[in-house]
């Protein structure tokens, strides 16, 4: 079946809040900040929008941003699935939706108060529940109920499988913690580590994840402008055009437990995804000079690599090494800091870095960026993109 | 340990939890293709037959994967505690709570057996400890 999305949009505008830890405003007004930096980056009006997508795990209603921002009308609306593998998928939404003439000019938007408000990573899922979701029910019972947990029984098998250690997981963290440490905007901004201090950090999960292999929990909200490549050229900004997008399930998934497969150590969803982005665009793992690889948990990216082609199963833990990873290295990765070292906005905020590289805008810029890789949650049904320049 | 988070229980899920109950450990078979699956649903996806029946587990397996959850801290359960992903003899996999060992002495691959422990609420959850020697 030929692609025919590829190269017909582009993200013309990005826009963001300061990501913390206790926002003080509500997350319909992160949204609207987000959204009104997104439009005034790209330089569009509010009266130029006609599309919305966000992620179904958002709390902000279309109708109520549409009636602060003041769009008088939209004729595309939608919501991607599955929390934070939603991410690439909003922008595939949009992508669609303006090459086909549903809308003119989409905004994706994410915005939450997950650090001050209710933590993903907390025990909030102990307490009473009026009624337990029937899938959680063979897990919460037995105290497998943060996301953190869910990922360490893939990871405890991947270790036993392919002899990766704990240690191979915290070269990432180290990654990320470098590359927010230049970046003004991350949280971590001048405060890198070293594995030594990933190796000291507490268990949260024996004996596969440590405080350190956990992203953060922040506050902030993250918004994305679509529109035609042919549009975009017009525009403020220098377009991120969309070379491929995909959304990706696989047999046997589940949200976070798909601890049913034959083989439970890799994330098949997102090899669905990657085997559509190399067959949509053309392109290969060796045509991508930097990507932002979804980290909510450090195992998860070993992974990926291994899923995308970047290196064989079981060979990520030889491949993921500091100076690879590294900017000056073979393939930097979440130059921004990522989500352990930026800012946790489900993924959004790996789609601002992508463009900000193809822009060449970057604080951690990578030199002679052609096409940008990023991928959204992973361990759920997923999605990922690939932005090249114009 | 007394208290645990109750499971809901739903038309394609009852049958499990009245085994539990029982002291059975059930799997759905499928009466189509004779495939066994776990968590239970009303289809098979592998010939899409809604027939189905139980088969009772031996209840012996093996520890496919394990993490022992430290943070944060939940107010029912005594620390540490092992979450195991134990594969049974039958093929089937199932997550539970693994009993009556060192945490330090887990491994990948150990024999291990069910049992049954009622908790408050009339709550009763299936576990597992390292399978007993016979005499």
């Amino acid at each position: 079946m030929k692609n025919e999305l590829g190269g017909r949009a582009a993200i013309a505008g990005i826009g963001q809040t300061e990501f913390s830890k206790e926002s003080g405003r509500s997350e319909l007004q992160l949204a609207c900040e987000a959204t009104k930096t997104a439009l005034d980056d790209a330089g569009l009006k509010p009266a130029d929008v006609d599309g919305l997508v966000t992620f179904t795990a958002d709390e902000t209603e279309e109708a109520e941003l549409a009636r602060c921002l003041g769009f008088p009308q939209m004729t595309f609306f939608t919501r991607v699935p599955y929390g934070g593998g939603a991410a690439a998928g909003t922008v595939m939404q949009a992508a669609m939706a303006v090459a086909t003439g549903a809308a003119n000019v989409v905004v994706c938007y994410r915005a939450f108060n997950e650090r001050s408000g209710f933590r993903f990573g907390g025990s909030g899922m102990a307490g009473p529940m009026a009624s337990m979701p029937l899938w959680l029910s063979w897990y919460l019972p037995y105290g497998l109920l943060t996301p953190a947990a869910w990922v360490a029984l893939h990871a405890q098998r991947y270790m036993h499988e392919y002899g990766a250690t704990n240690a191979d997981f915290g070269k990432i963290a180290v990654v990320d913690r470098k590359h927010a440490a230049t970046n003004p905007n991350a949280w971590f901004y001048e405060r890198p580590i070293t594995l030594e201090d990933h190796q000291k950090s507490r268990w949260i999960i024996e004996p596969s994840l440590r405080l350190l292999d956990c992203c953060q929990e922040s506050d902030g909200g993250v918004a994305l402008v679509v529109t035609t490549a042919e549009r975009a050229r017009d525009l403020r900004q220098k377009p991120a055009v969309i070379a491929a997008a995909a959304q990706g399930s696989a047999w046997d998934g589940e949200m976070m437990t798909s601890y049913y497969r034959d083989d439970i150590t890799g994330l098949p969803e997102m090899g669905v995804v990657a085997k559509k982005l190399w067959r949509d665009s053309g392109l290969t793992a060796a045509d991508i000079q930097t990507a932002f690889l979804y980290d909510h948990f450090t195992p998860f990216v070993l992974i990926q690599l291994e899923e995308l082609g970047f290196c064989k199963p079981g060979e990520a833990k030889d491949f993921a090494t500091v100076e690879n990873l590294s900017l000056g290295g073979r393939l930097p990765i979440n130059t921004n800091g990522g989500l352990l070292g930026e800012g946790y906005i489900h993924g959004m905020n790996g789609i601002t870095e992508g463009v900000r590289q193809v822009r060449g805008t970057s604080c951690n810029q990578v030199e002679r960026v052609e096409h940008v890789l990023v991928t959204a949650g992973t361990g759920v049904p997923t999605s990922a993109l690939i932005l090249r320049r114009e | 340990m007394t208290m645990r988070l109750k499971p809901s229980i739903g038309r394609d899920t009852q049958f499990f939890w009245d085994g539990v109950a029982a002291q059975k450990l059930l799997i759905q078979r499928c009466s189509g293709c004779g495939k066994l699956r776990h968590p239970p649903r009303p289809m098979c996806p592998h010939c899409n037959s809604l027939a189905w029946e139980a088969i009772e587990s031996s209840g012996k397996g093996e520890v496919y994967s394990f993490a022992m959850p430290h943070h944060p801290p939940l107010p029912f359960f005594e620390y540490p505690y092992i979450v195991a992903l134990v594969q049974l003899e039958e093929g089937t996999r199932i997550v539970s709570n693994l009993c009556g060992i060192d945490p330090s002495q887990v491994k990948i691959g150990m024999p291990v057996e069910v049992f049954y422990e009622s908790f408050d609420d009339g709550v009763v959850l299936p576990l597992f400890r390292p399978t007993q020697e016979k005499p």
